[in-house]
């Protein structure tokens, strides 16, 4: 049970040092331990699979792709953006509007059950798969199409295209 | 194994609800907060993961497998936002010289 509540105050500090980082490469490595914290609870609540996924496809790929694109884009402290105090303490007042406002409705709910795990094999690949591949089979699907598509934009957006301008 | 899901089964769901709020709360002021566009993405990337967490704890609650499935597609669907966003940024920048967003005002009145 305290191993939930030191997670959960490890997530929460790590996510504050992501927005509060002033170099953009230290954020990413912030993020990096957030995501870490997020894969500690996964494995908490026995979900293997997502435990596995969050540790290959958001560590591995998209905060990698994250840190070759900044290292790509070459900043140097000086290009860095700051905000006036005024818009940074609206911000903050904002986002601790939103926090408050998803409390204080959180308190009408009153005191609820524990989160019991019923069956030790939800989580579990095998049973995870068989779920996917009968009734989200069709999801499943398009969403291959969705990165193949994704993947096409990317790459027709990154490229530097001489000929068209030449042809206009 | 039995140790680990004994360790859960005192957390109250509404504590898995407020830690999801909290960060996802967090993802919003890091939006408004920052000018960087490669962080921005990176609050947005915060927020997904809070809802991510929230969909597998009521999914455990409730011993029902589509919500952790549900965090599968949506972890697809980041992957592909990602890739399209980073190239985004690096036209943006290729362009402009900087990744600051308020650079980018053109369609504001």
């Amino acid at each position: 049970m305290s191993t939930f509540y030191f997670i959960a105050f490890l997530s929460i500090f790590f996510s504050i040092l992501v927005i509060s980082a002033k170099n953009p490469v230290h954020s990413i490595l912030y993020l990096i331990l957030t995501f870490f914290t997020f894969t500690i609870h996964y494995i908490l609540m026995n979900a293997q699979f997502l435990a596995i996924v969050n540790f290959i496809v958001y560590m591995g790929a998209i905060l990698v792709l994250f840190l070759y694109t900044l290292m790509l884009i070459n900043l140097n402290k000086e290009s860095e953006p700051v905000k006036p105090f005024m818009v940074k303490i609206a911000a903050v007042f904002g986002g601790g509007i939103l926090a408050v406002a998803l409390v204080s409705s959180l308190k009408s709910l009153g005191v609820s059950d524990p989160v019991v795990l019923k069956n030790p094999e939800l989580g579990l690949v095998k049973n995870l798969g068989k779920v996917l591949f009968n009734e989200f089979l069709l999801p499943f699907e398009v969403s291959s199409v969705l990165l193949l598509s994704a993947m096409v934009g990317a790459v027709l957006l990154a490229t530097k295209d001489k000929e068209t301008k030449a042809t206009i | 194994m039995e140790s680990l899901t004994h360790t859960i089964q005192a957390v109250p769901l509404n504590h898995y609800i407020l830690l999801s709020a909290i960060i996802f709360s967090i993802g919003v002021m890091g939006v408004l907060l920052r000018r960087n566009a490669i962080v921005i993405f990176m609050s947005v990337e915060l927020m997904l993961n809070s809802v991510n967490l929230l969909l597998t704890a009521f999914s455990v609650y409730r011993g029902d497998a589509a919500g952790q499935v549900f965090v599968f597609f949506i972890m697809a669907l980041a992957a592909a936002e990602v890739a399209v966003g980073l190239a985004i940024i690096v036209m943006i920048y290729r362009n402009t010289n900087s990744i600051d967003i308020n650079v980018l005002n053109r369609l504001k009145w």
